[in-house]
Order: C-alpha cells, then structure tokens, then sequence
C-alpha cells in the first residue's frame, strides 16, 4: 500500500542524508522524494511516497522520529490531501506530428515549454493518475527524455484547526 | 569569556562534570590536547588504540551512569572508533565521541587523513555534528550530552575542524538545550499503566523480563519492589544482568540462546511477560512465532520504535523503566493487589532443580566452566565488576556468575565485539577505583586489544584477565563442530602462541599460568592478590561446548544438549499445573 508521508525537519546540512540512509538501511522503498523549504525557512518539508504496510509504516514514523532534526511526521490520508507532481517530457515530434502532440498536451491542460527542429519539450502538473495517463499516450510518439520533481502533497484546508 | 574553540570544548566538559577522557592525539586534534593539558578536573586517559579508547569510554558510562568521553584525531583515528560507537549504539551506551577533523576550506577535497566520519557513524549514532562555526560550541557540546544521556542512551559525535578549534569563542554555556524534535517521553501513561498493573494483579503464570533500560534508568531498586510485592518471578538478559539480583529466590536466569532450560520453559509457560527495557532480541527470543505463545505481553520502553518491532504486544507503555517501574507498584499497592504465584514458582523451582546448567569436571583438565565457578567464589561478597570478551567465554560468564549489583557486569551484548573486555576493565576500574575489576576472556578476543595492557600497567589499573585458553575460536569451533560436520575452518589458534604469560610481563603486568584444576586456585589467589594488573592464562578443556543451547532460528524451548528435556509441553508437573489452574 502506498502512503504519502509529509516530513517536517530542521532545515539543516545533511537531514536529507540522515532520513534517506534511514530509509536505506531499515529496507524501507522509497517510491519518490521532494524536498523544499516551508513557509518557515529554517523548516523543510519532505514528502515521501513509500509502499508499506501498516506495522512497517509504524516502524518507518517511528525510526524517522528518532531522527533528532525530524520535527513532524504526518501519513496524509488520500482521500484528504492536495498532492502534485510536475514533469518535463521531451517528446520526439516531427513537423507532422507536432499538432496531434499539442492537441494530448492540451487535453491535459499541459504547456509546451520548448519547440524543437525534432522534438517537443511538455511541461505537465497534476496528480499521478492523470500523468500516467498522459504519459501512456505519450509514449506512442516516443518519449527522449523524462524529469519528474517527485510527488508533493499539503493535508486539505479542512484539516486546519 | 573569550578563548578558542579547543579551550570551550575543554570548558564545556568541565561544565558537564566529565572526570575522565579516553583518547589518542594526532595531527588535527592537536589544539584540543593542547588545551587539555593541566585542564582541571580532567585525567586523560591515553590508550593503545583508538578502538581502545573508545570501549574503555563506553565501559566508564556503564559503570558510572555519566557519558563516557573520547578524543581522537581525524581519518584513520576516527575510523577506529566505530567499532566502538557501534558497539555502544548497540548497548544504548551514552558517549560523546569528539573527532578531530581537517579544516573546513579543505573539507570535501580528500585532504590528508580525512575521512567523512560523521557520514560513516550516521547510522550508528543517535546523532552526530561536524560543527562549522566556533561560536557554536558550547550549545553543540550542551546538546551532545544531553542526547547522549537522556531518553533511550546512545553515542553522539562531534567532528571538529582544526581551524574551528582554534576559531574564538565568547563562551557561555546555555543551561538548557532547545531541541524542538527530541523530547523523549519518560513517565508512562497512567491508562496505559493501570492496565498493566490490572493484568499483574490478575496473573497466575506472571513473568518479569528485564533488560538494559532497567539499568540504564537506575531502576534496579523499583524493579525489586515490584518482583517482591507481586512475587514474580525475574528473568533478566544478558544486558539487563545486575539489574535484578542473580542470588534472589525470584531470579529465574538469563532467557535465550545459551541461556537456562528452567528459564526458556518460563517464559514458553508464562501467561503474562512484561518486558521492562528490552527489545525481544533474537538471541533471546529464538524462532518468534513461537515465543511466549501463551502470554500476554506489557512491553515498557523508552524508545517507542522497540515496542511493537519484534512482537505485537497488547499493553504498550512508552516511558522510563524506573519511573514506569514505579507507578506500577503505586497502582498496585492502591488495588490492594496480593501476590498469586505460589503455585507458578514451585513449577519453576521444579524447572530449576531438574534442569540446573552443569558440567563435568576432570581429574586432568581444568573445565572453562569450573574457572568461572571460581572466580565467583572467590570473589564471593567482595565489590566486583566483571567485563568480558565474546564467545563461550561471555556465555560462560553468563551461566556461572552471580551479578548482584547494578552496574557491575559490563558485556557486550548486541554488537558481540571480540576485544571489548579489556577496554571496558580499564573504564570500569577509572570508573569504580574501590572495585577489583575482571575481564573473563578468551585467548581470541583478548588479542584483538591486548596492547591495552600497557594502558592498564601505565596508569596502575590493577585489572584482572582471566583467559579461559582453549586454543580455539571456541564459539565458532562449536557452531562449526554442530552444524559444519566439525570442519574447523579458520578456528585453531595454537595455545602457546603468543605466551600470554611473557606477553602480561613484557607489559609490566604479572602473569600466571594455570594448566590443572591443582594449579588453579592458585593462580587465581595470587592475580587478585597482586596489586597491579595481571592475566591467568588458563589452559582449559579444548573442545568444551556452551550448553544448552538454542539452534539458531529454533523455539528456545527446545535446546540443544544440558540435561536432556524436551519441549516445554512435555516438562510440566501435572500436579504442580493443576494447582496453578486450580
Ligand atoms: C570482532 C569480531 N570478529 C569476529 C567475531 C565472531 N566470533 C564470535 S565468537 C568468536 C570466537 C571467540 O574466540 P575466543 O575469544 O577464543 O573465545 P572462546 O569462544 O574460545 O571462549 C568469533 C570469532 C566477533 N564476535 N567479533
Ligand atoms: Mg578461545
């Protein structure tokens, strides 16, 4: 089962290595990774995509709040939670094709951020079913290159006290 | 107050009261022994070895309750530390181990002797610093001890720029840290404790089973009144040994691999094991699926990620063993709860009386077993500390001494380091000057840091090596004699080489050898008589065997050799269980 666990840690040299050398050495996956400062400056947000079940969950907040700089662990429900991911994809596109390329791109209300003499470089937001989506109709013109930033999420307004 | 950073390290350990600190100078880490030199108060202790410094430090903190310090140099004097921080992360040991390092504009270019220790030891410290700025020092070194030694113990690191040591500081040390994400919880939750202290009261097969936090949370004193309120019956592992005396009616052994028939049947049989500062080990606990089956389990921890890692446990309770311990016994003393376990402990003494560790002895042959039956009665009521090396030695000790007292019995137990033992005798003896203290060693182990007998000769700390001399890596020659159809591989180390005799005198220390139980005791008199350090190089039985012993990955209620008994199910008096039930 996937969860999206939101991070909060002191914003200081080395935290990324301590949390990811956790994950390592206790042979915890981690599906994907992002990291950014907060409103706060000295506080960082990681969000981390794990697949685990409930008892490795439990071990995972609880090993990372051992971890001296990690402040805040929370396991973002899914069905209460905002998450995005941005990807650039540099697609092959010959002259002819451009336009069927531009017309996915829009449908998935993505930008094209660079034209050219071969190739189509899109720029995609959106949660990680509508980009597998995109991605899927993608491939068929055939995909060069691909960067993805890694899942960020924040628990819904309702949640706010 | 103005002075350098290397002087604000010194300060600050004065501020933290620290007496003693192991180390080993070089190139980096010279300001800091520079300013160590006439600092009050403080005796440093050079060693042999950094691995040396390092254990004797972790030895120092076991037997005094206050963080062992070590200073070393950068690169390879740092790496050799981490044998010594991971065996102390292991035993939740409190170090603050101070490195010296290259300077920060060159850091990160491969300079000379530079090595990423706070990198390497991530994983094997609660946490470490690599500090960037002098100014910073007293706060750092204020946090290091206070991780070091609060909540669960452990090692802290601080890796120390040879330009930030000579930086300058203003110094004032903080009376308190602020660290927003260390909080440990200590007093547990009084639900949660009510709870606990229902089951207890409603128990009839009730089952103590205490470890290392026991004693690192000083709760030795509330363990017992609990036991003697309640009656229940104590199991204490390995790291846990002194925290329950070894000599009490209610003392049940060490559970586990090599530990006691009676005492693996206990815990098979008990409906009701609370474990107090323990982490359901796999050397204690053998095949989980079928240990302690019956019970339900209180498990207390100050560190909430042990509870619930191993073993699901139905009366979770995170916080201080000492405190926990305590509240406890309120709560049953304001149920008015009475003791019910008459009946479970006849069937444990039944256990105990039938199924005793024994060995044979010989005319000709000097038994390990025999050696350490020894040394315990002739040390009998005198303050002792015994260390250890690891093997059928450590296990030996664990059978046939008698630990009474906190603090007293120093092993290393989740890291199993060979070469621990005399370290940790010289940080014991600084540590507790009024005790004889004794490494039981094996003639592996103990050449893996034998050159600290020149630390223990230098610095007159009359500490005592008892080597049970087989002649074997004998843990490995058993494992390979029962499960490698006895190819010894890699095993055999020949008796005389080195002579340990010669070896304890080129040294300055005195040494005896003892080649047959006549020559024994003598041997044995005449080291603890002798006022400095000494070693007995005992020649015992080559192919002596640990017994019982638990298969790896096996139930621990079916063991392997001692007195023959079979599973737990087959081992219970009617009689006595229908009075249990009744
Ligand atoms: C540093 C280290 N290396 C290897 C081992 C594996 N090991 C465990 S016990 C043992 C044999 C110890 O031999 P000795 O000190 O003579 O003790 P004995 O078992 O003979 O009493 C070995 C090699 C270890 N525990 N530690
Ligand atoms: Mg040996």
């Amino acid at each position: 089962m996937k969860h999206t666990l939101s991070v909060l840690v002191e914003n200081k040299p080395g935290v990324l290595t301590r949390v990811a050398s956790l994950f390592a050495r206790r042979g915890f996956n981690i599906d994907s990774l992002a990291v950014g400062t907060t409103e706060d400056p000295t506080i960082s947000r990681m969000t981390i995509v794990v697949s685990a079940d409930e008892t490795a969950l439990e071990q995972i907040t609880k090993q990372l709040y051992k971890l001296i700089n990690v402040l805040k662990v929370q396991d973002l429900d899914p069905g209460d939670m905002i998450d995005r991911e941005l990807v650039l994809y540099k697609v092959s596109a010959l002259p002819e094709r451009r336009h069927e390329i531009i017309e996915i791109a829009n449908v998935f209300r993505a930008k094209i951020v660079d034209v050219g003499r071969a190739s189509l470089t899109i720029e995609a937001t959106g949660t990680g079913d509508k980009l597998a989506a995109m991605e899927d109709l993608l491939r068929a013109y055939g995909i060069k290159e691909l960067a993805r930033t890694g899942k960020i999420a924040l628990a819904r307004g309702s949640r706010d006290a | 107050m103005k002075m350098t950073g290397a002087q604000a390290i010194v300060r600050s350990l004065q501020e933290e009261g620290v007496e003693v600190v192991f180390g080993y100078p070089g190139g980096v880490v010279l300001p800091l022994f520079d300013a160590l030199y006439e600092a009050e108060g403080i005796r440093v202790i050079l060693t042999r070895h950094e691995q040396g410094a390092t254990h004797a430090a972790d030895a120092y903190a076991r037997v005094t309750g206050k963080p062992g310090v070590v200073i070393v140099t950068s690169g390879p004097g740092a790496a050799n530390t981490v044998t010594g921080i991971a065996n102390a992360y292991m035993d939740s040991v409190p170090l603050v181990v101070i490195t010296g390092q290259v300077a920060t504009h060159v850091l990160g270019t491969d300079a000379f002797q530079e090595t990423d220790i706070t990198g390497i030891t991530i994983p094997i410290t609660k946490h470490n610093y690599l500090v960037d700025d002098a100014r910073d020092i007293p706060e750092v070194m204020a946090e290091a001890f206070h991780i070091a030694g609060t909540g669960r113990p452990g090692p802290v690191l601080i890796d120390l720029p040879v330009d930030i040591s000579r930086g300058e500081v203003a110094f004032s040390y903080p009376e308190r840290v602020n660290l927003p994400g260390y909080k440990p919880t200590v007093k547990g939750h009084a639900k949660q404790i009510h709870q606990a202290a229902s089951l207890i009261a409603k128990a009839r097969k009730p089952l103590l089973y205490a470890g290392g936090g026991v004693l690192s949370s000083d709760g030795a004193k509330e363990l017992k009144e609990l036991a003697e309120l309640m009656q229940l019956p104590v199991v204490a592992t390995l790291m846990g040994k002194g925290a329950f005396p070894e000599d009490h009616h209610l003392f049940v052994g060490m559970p586990g691999m090599h530990g006691g028939k009676y005492t693996n049947y206990a815990i098979t049989e008990t409906d009701l094991l609370l474990g107090i500062g323990v982490r359901f080990d796999d050397r204690v606990t053998g095949k989980l699926a079928t240990f302690a089956t019956k019970a339900k389990i209180v498990h207390v921890d100050v560190d909430p990620a042990e509870i619930g890692k191993n073993r699901s446990v139905d009366v979770p309770i995170v916080g201080d063993a000492k405190s926990v311990l305590a509240a406890i016994v309120a709560e049953l003393r304001k149920m008015g709860a009475e003791p019910k376990t008459d009946a479970w402990m006849r069937v444990i003494d039944d256990w105990r009386g039938r199924f005793p560790f024994h060995y044979h002895t010989s005319e000709s042959a000097i038994m390990p077993q025999q050696v350490v039956e020894r040394v315990r009665e002739l040390t009998k009521g005198k303050p002792t500390v015994f260390t250890t090396e690891v093997g059928q030695n450590q296990m030996w000790a664990c059978q046939y001494l008698r630990i009474t007292e906190p603090r007293t019995w120093v092993s290393s137990g989740g890291l199993g380091t060979m070469g621990f033992g005399l370290p940790a005798a010289i940080g014991a003896q600084l540590g507790r000057p009024d005790h004889m203290v004794i490494d039981i060693a094996g003639d592996g182990s103990i050449q893996m840091n034998s050159q600290e007998l020149a630390t223990a000769a230098i610095n007159k700390l009359p500490v005592k090596v008892i080597i049970l001399n087989n002649g074997y890596l004998g843990m490995v020659r058993q494992w390979q004699e029962l499960f490698y159809e006895r190819r010894y591989s890699s095993s055999t180390l020949p008796q005389d080489c080195p002579d340990f005799v010669k070896l304890a005198e080129a040294y300055g220390c005195f040494g005896i050898r003892a080649t047959t139980p006549a020559e024994l005791d003598d041997a044995l008199v005449a080291a603890f008589a002798h006022d400095g350090p000494a070693v007995v190089d005992v020649r015992v039985e080559r192919e002596e065997n640990v017994f019982p012993m638990v298969a790896p990955g096996g139930s621990i209620d079916e063991m392997l050799g001692g007195i023959p008994g079979g599973p737990v199910s087959e081992m219970l008096d009617e009689e006595l269980l229908e009075e249990v039930w009744e």
